[in-house]
């Protein structure tokens, strides 16, 4: 009852049923590979899912749309200084962290300076991260350094390495929500700005460093998913834009603001390769997958309300 | 507090004016009928896609899959519509349907309007993609012959975005019931309490939505005469930005259906533009955001202007 | 009486309304007839909303009857509400507003008609109200909303309005249009209309009462014309012993250096007890709000704070809805026991005790969500929130409003006491027995200070003299 009552248990219950139905189809064969490719590519799902969960905390209205461009944009940038070489991959990482923390300020700026509303802001701020990575980019597709790619590809106790890096990371967001003094400044904001800051709360720092925690994290995927794929492609985070926004809601986090949920971030991650991967093995073509992924967020999404108006 | 009031449709005029004129000054040769033509001929299904979103903007909500929803009308369109119209027909209009009950189960059962609109747009471009699966069908030919229609004196494009301003101005601002769905964005609570039925003004703001929606994929296929499945995505964005410029804000019902076709106008006419400019294909993304940032920018300074007078 | 009780335009029968456990009213019987004006009083939680809920038809009873004189609904019947919270849609216009609670008007040109209704109500109401029906509500201020809340209470709006219920329809009015309010009201009954006055003022109570109703505990304990009460009588018949003391509670201390000095001349000393007085929305919450922010920052936060603010107005600036008391109390010291940026759980739990028994918090468990409260418990958790922090300066925004008058002795005890200790008090408040307890007032005149008065000048006179003095040159 009291695990029920968990708004993040649906995302695994989720999926649990899709990986349970997808090995059904080859009775149980190929679990361990299905589980390790979900890891693998549910972990860039969470790490910018965490970003994006820290921003829609913050309330209604703030959510980053500039999170494709600046993972491509980070990604270009990286692989741009690292050139292939050996022995570069802490330079680009910080690179990729630096380019993040700008696009951040940036967007920042846009919001506090401009007073914009975060939708407009960060989608005005990524049409301009867009034609910086298409200009700095020019076609080109570099290799990440063999080290690198070897790292993101490889694996460590049975888990992929970048699935240890989203996993870290969960547990920092997580102690930061839960047993910080910041982290409770950011939860009183999302449940009301104006009450937070009469409390004593300084908003305006919490949002900004929100909004450049959000972009960080966008950096971080960004360098990941192009040194595990090989290089940086101009569309490499177009499905993340609506991935992010999806795996925060199906985790249980409020979409009002003023209650996260990093459990359940990772449980969606996993659930929206898995579901993915589920439609593939029973023959689904690209319209009828899409489809059903929809109306399973759709019906995620009601379930978890139903549950909510019933308590 | 006049001035104030009246300062929400200026802005949104003047930058239009100025990009006109500026884009007058770079290619005089713009100045004509085929010119304007020529400007804002994507323009109508842009504005119309605006209005949509502004639709549901009005009464505090987002709809994140207008995009895809554009692009399904326009797949119908081109396919069904052109074979068999009536089937055609029947599937946009369950399609609005569809949208007016969309609106009802958000607030029926306090859904995030942003999350269903999300995965909705999984939906509508599955069955774009279903109905389409590669770029192709044709435009029914009276579409065609509308939308390619040469009035005297003023091309197409600017006559229909006057008529749409004016009709949508007269159902939003003027009308009773356009007043009461503003109603419901400005205070839900005390709508609710004088007896309207909330679920039902917010399925109809949504099957405005829809409404409007079809419309624009309609007079996008009218313009391009074929269809795919991913012909419209942009226009998610585009809308919002375009509602925005118009002098629209996101949440307490404050929206100006002229606004937002003048935004319409401008964000079609940036993009003219800029090609115009001989910028680099490079930029010309970005310089659409830096207009926006720009026009947006302008805004805050007049509002701060307007506050202290 | 049997009579009058047929044409009633509403009648309850032994009217119960259950919310789980809880027993918000607890078998009411009353009627209204045409000509009544009834002075409706209670505490907090006494079941006032209910029963107004009740009549207006916006909750069924869990049990007994509401009889309707015309048509089964209270719509139907012209039973109109306005309500204590504005419930305006402050982006359409004065008009605008008017048709959403008026259906019927429908068709081209609904608007002439919508607008001249309006300005016929207002010009009743609010002779010389000075209201555009073009204006967006938004643009107006707080007195000139509830005006038109009022105004659009009594429009005709195709049915012609038979009763009229007015839940504190003056709290935001200054004293001269409430006395056009009680002037229309009085006219209103006369002519055959109704009307339900719930108000905390019971000086308007027997101004316009003919009779006055006194609920507690969800029962009605007395029903008599207005005649037959006292105020103290009224008061004693609530529950609460009324206070006297409130000139005895102000102790002689001895007052520190200078802590507060704004442009404006609001000025106070450590260990001071400082009143913003004058008519509500001169100025005074808005002084007391900028005192605030310049004395905070939205960009860092220090160990110890300089001053922490109780709100007033819980939804808007006070309670953090999604949180437990504990985490509503214990948000302005997190940084006291922080180490390395963590929260000490275990002081932050002890603080929350600490308060829960100090101020009497009535909940269990300080882990149950705030919003478990009844207002008055929501407020002393905004009190404890303040008091548990170190700052040397608390701001206060008319901090007692929903409060009963249990815990208001409690809270200007805890005031003194803490002022006795070095503490400074900014206090912003529209009741005089709470000024007077003040050692020092400013009086505040159309957001300017009209008069600082100290010791014994500090009388509800002088303070009215303040407030009114300069409203006759202008």
């Amino acid at each position: 009852m009291t695990l029920l009552a968990k708004p993040w248990i649906w995302s695994w219950l989720a999926a649990a049923i899709a990986f349970g139905l997808t090995l059904a189809l080859t009775s149980g064969r190929g679990a361990g590979e299905l589980a390790y490719a979900a890891l693998s590519f549910g972990a860039f799902a969470a790490i910018v899912g965490m970003g994006q969960m820290l921003v829609i905390t913050l309330g209604p209205g703030n959510v980053d749309l500039s999170i494709p461009a600046t993972m491509t944009l980070t990604a270009t940038l990286a692989l741009k200084v690292m050139s292939s070489d050996p022995g570069t991959a802490l330079l680009g990482l910080a690179v990729a962290l630096a380019v993040g923390l700008g696009a951040g300020m940036a967007n920042f700026a846009l919001i506090f300076l401009l007073r914009l509303p975060p939708i407009i802001a960060t989608l005005a701020a990524s049409l301009v991260y867009q034609s910086l990575a298409i200009w700095s980019n020019r076609g080109l597709r570099i290799k990440p350094p063999e080290g690198l790619a070897d790292f993101s590809t490889g694996r460590f106790l049975a888990l992929p390495n970048v699935a240890w890096v989203a996993l870290a990371l969960a547990v920092v967001v997580w102690v930061v929500l839960e047993r910080t003094v910041w982290g409770r400044w950011l939860l009183a904001a999302g449940q009301n700005m104006r009450a937070a800051r009469l409390a004593g709360v300084p908003v305006e720092m919490v949002r900004a460093a929100t909004y450049l925690a959000v972009s960080v994290f966008a950096g971080l995927a960004g360098y990941l998913l192009a040194s595990f794929s090989g290089g940086a492609a101009l569309n490499m985070g177009a499905e993340y834009l609506l991935m992010s926004i999806a795996v925060v809601v199906i985790g249980g986090t409020s979409i009002a603001g003023g209650a996260s949920n990093v459990p359940g971030i990772w449980g969606a991650a996993l659930f929206m390769f898995l579901v993915v991967s589920m439609l593939n093995s029973y023959g689904a073509g690209a319209g009828v997958r899409s489809v059903l992924t929809g109306t399973i967020i759709i019906a995620i999404v009601i379930a978890a309300s139903t549950r909510r108006v019933r308590a | 507090m006049t001035a104030l009031a009246r300062y929400r449709i200026i802005l949104p005029v003047v930058s239009l004016a100025v990009l006109l004129a500026a884009t007058f000054y770079m290619q005089p040769r713009a100045m004509s009928y085929f010119g304007l033509n020529l400007l804002f001929n994507l323009a109508v299904p842009i504005a119309l896609a605006t209005i949509a979103q502004m639709m549901v903007i009005m009464v505090n909500d987002i709809d994140l899959s207008l995009g895809t929803f554009v692009s399904l009308v326009a797949c119908i369109t081109a396919t069904f519509l052109h074979d068999t119209p009536l089937l055609g027909a029947a599937m946009l209009l369950a399609l609005i349907l569809s949208y007016a009950a969309l609106g009802a189960l958000i607030h029926t059962l306090e859904l995030p309007a942003i999350v269903v609109t999300l995965g909705m747009s999984f939906v509508w471009g599955g069955l774009a993609l279903f109905i389409l699966p590669s770029p192709g069908g044709t435009s029914p030919v009276w579409l065609r012959t509308l939308m390619t229609v040469k009035p005297p004196f003023v091309p197409m494009a600017v006559v229909a975005s006057v008529i749409i301003a004016a009709v949508t101005h007269l159902l939003v601002i003027r009308s009773g019931i356009g007043t009461v769905l503003r109603g419901v964005g400005g205070n839900a609570r005390s709508v609710a309490r004088a007896g309207w039925p909330l679920v039902r003004l917010k399925a109809l703001a949504y099957g405005l939505c829809g409404l409007f929606g079809v419309l624009a994929g309609m007079a996008l296929v009218g313009l391009t005469t074929s269809a795919d499945a991913n012909i419209a995505l942009r226009y998610t964005l585009l809308s919002i930005a375009g509602v925005i410029l118009g002098g629209g804000e996101f949440i307490g019902g404050k929206v100006s259906p002229t606004g937002a076709v003048i935004g319409a106008l401008t964000l079609t006419l940036a993009a003219s533009f800029l090609s115009f400019m001989r910028l680099s294909p490079d930029w010309q993304i970005g310089a659409q955001g830096a207009i926006l940032i720009l026009v947006l920018t302008a805004r805050l300074i007049f509002s701060r202007k307007g506050s202290v007078a | 009486m049997s009579e009058q009780a047929s044409a009633a335009i509403v009648t309850l029968t032994q009217a119960a309304k259950h919310f789980g456990p809880v027993r918000a009213l607890d078998g009411v019987s009353l009627s209204v007839a045409p000509g009544d004006c009834i002075g409706l009083v209670g505490h907090n939680g006494a079941g006032k909303s209910t029963l107004v809920n009740l009549v207006n038809g916006s909750l069924a009873p869990s049990s007994g009857e509401i009889r309707f004189a015309t048509g089964s609904t209270a719509h139907a019947a012209g039973v109109r509400s306005v309500f204590q919270e504005l419930s305006l849609c402050p982006n359409l216009t004065v008009a605008e507003n008017l048709r959403i609670s008026h259906r019927a008007l429908k068709g081209p040109g609904w608007r002439r008609p919508a607008r001249a209704e309006i300005r016929q109500s207002l010009d009743a109401i609010f002779p010389g109200h000075g209201i555009d029906p073009d204006a967006e509500v938004d643009t107006l201020s707080i007195a000139q909303r509830q005006m038109v809340e009022i105004a659009i209470g009594f429009a005709p709006r195709g049915t012609a309005a038979r009763l009229v219920i007015l839940d504190e329809p003056t709290s935001s009015l200054d004293a001269g249009i409430a006395d056009q309010l009680l002037e229309h009201v009085r006219q209103f009954c006369a002519a055959g209309g109704a009307v339900v006055f719930i108000s905390h003022m019971l000086g308007e109570i027997f101004d316009v009462a003919t009779r006055i109703v006194v609920l507690k505990d969800g029962k009605i304990v007395a029903e008599r014309p207005a005649g037959g009460f006292t105020r103290q009588g009224l008061v004693d018949a609530m529950g609460h012993v009324a206070t006297e003391a409130a000139e005895a509670a102000r102790t002689a201390r001895e007052l520190g250096a200078e802590v507060v000095r704004t442009e404006q001349g609001l000025s106070a000393r450590a260990g001071e007890v400082v009143g913003l007085s004058g008519l509500a929305g001169h100025g005074q919450a808005a002084a007391l709000a900028r005192l605030y922010l310049s004395h905070s920052s939205s960009w860092r936060a220090g160990k110890t704070p300089r001053a922490v603010f109780v709100a007033g107005d819980r939804p808007r600036d006070g309670i953090l809805p999604l949180w437990s008391i504990l985490r509503n109390i214990s948000v302005s010291v997190l940084r006291q026991g922080a180490r390395w940026g963590l929260v000490d759980r275990a002081a932050e739990a002890e603080t929350a005790a600490t308060w829960k028994k100090r101020i009497g918090i009535r909940t269990e468990n300080v882990e149950n969500p705030v919003l478990s409260l009844s207002g008055g418990n929501q407020q002393k958790v905004l009190f404890a929130r303040a008091l548990a922090s170190p700052a040397r300066i608390v701001i206060m925004d008319d901090p007692m409003r929903g409060v009963d008058v249990g815990t208001k002795q409690d809270v200007y005890a805890m005031i003194q006491a803490e002022a006795a200790r070095g503490r400074t008090f900014l206090w912003y408040s529209t009741e005089t027995e709470e000024i007077i307890q003040c050692d020092r007032v400013f009086v505040f005149r159309d957001g300017a200070i009209s008069a600082e008065l100290t010791g014994a000048d500090i009388t509800e006179e002088k303070i009215l003299q303040a407030s009114f003095e300069m409203q006759e040159v202008s």
